[in-house]
């Protein structure tokens, strides 16, 4: 039988469908609603505690897992609904997406490993 | 000799819009465009942390715009919509053995629902927001 990536392209998907799922509204109702609010205090204030939760090594983990696959999954979800949408350049679509996802969880990994 | 064959003309770009089933399928798709920013968008604000408090003064003061904020907004929306549409066929994906037959759908569904609602009061409460 040949040899095919697509159990780990569709298992990436599925696992990153799943943490998303859970995490991703919770998550922006915190870093993208409460935070703007003001709920962490002043930037200054802000600036202190969140240096101090993303220092923690196992939140450093747990985001990078929870990045890496939200990427992962938007991208591989992206890559099969930009045919839908009638484009049909596949090769294309697949080095754009999964591009963007891998320079973005590079990025992350870099900035959590320097905190 | 044979007949040509009957081909369906189907709008390539805008098919979906003929059937509101077509339509929520694609909305559940188009999810992954707002997973997928949110989760760049908060890649840099780590960048903008590691870089210091003018930096992180800055992605603040983009995200507290009134853009920003109807993103997240717009955004939650459609994560949680991700999440209703993920959970809700969890059932098909996973055939869990009981005794003589499977676990029942709704079952698997209501079990996801509760994981869900843990998961985010844990977030909620690790921030210190409740």
């Amino acid at each position: 039988m040949a040899k095919s990536n697509k159990p780990i392209v569709w298992g990436l998907f599925a696992a990153g469908g799943t943490v998303c799922a859970f995490v991703i509204p919770v998550m922006i109702l915190i870093t993208g609603v409460l935070l703007p609010l003001g709920l962490f205090g002043p930037p200054e204030a802000s600036y202190e505690s969140m240096t101090r939760i993303v220092s923690n090594p196992v939140v450093k983990i747990v985001l990078f897992g929870i990045l890496f696959l939200a990427l992962w999954h938007a991208a591989h979800r992206l890559r099969i609904t930009v045919h839908d949408f009638g484009i049909r350049n596949d090769q294309l679509v697949a080095r754009a997406v999964y591009g963007f996802a891998g320079l973005f969880s590079l990025i992350a990994l870099v900035t959590l490993l320097s905190f | 000799m044979s007949r040509n064959p009957y081909v369906r003309e189907v709008p390539r770009t805008t098919w979906y819009m003929r059937n509101n089933r077509y339509i929520r399928y694609m909305l559940r798709e188009v999810s992954c465009v707002f997973i997928g920013l949110y989760a760049a968008s908060l890649t840099v604000g780590l960048v903008r942390l590691a870089q210091g408090d003018n930096e992180w003064t800055h992605y603040l003061n983009g995200i507290s715009s009134p853009t920003g904020i109807l993103f997240s907004l717009l955004a939650f929306g459609f994560a949680c919509y991700h999440s209703i549409t993920w959970f809700n066929v969890t059932p098909r994906a996973m055939r869990i053995p009981k005794g003589d037959g499977f676990v029942p759908g709704p079952a698997i569904v209501s079990a996801h629902y509760i994981i869900w609602a843990v998961v985010s009061l844990v977030f909620l409460l690790m921030m210190g927001v409740l």
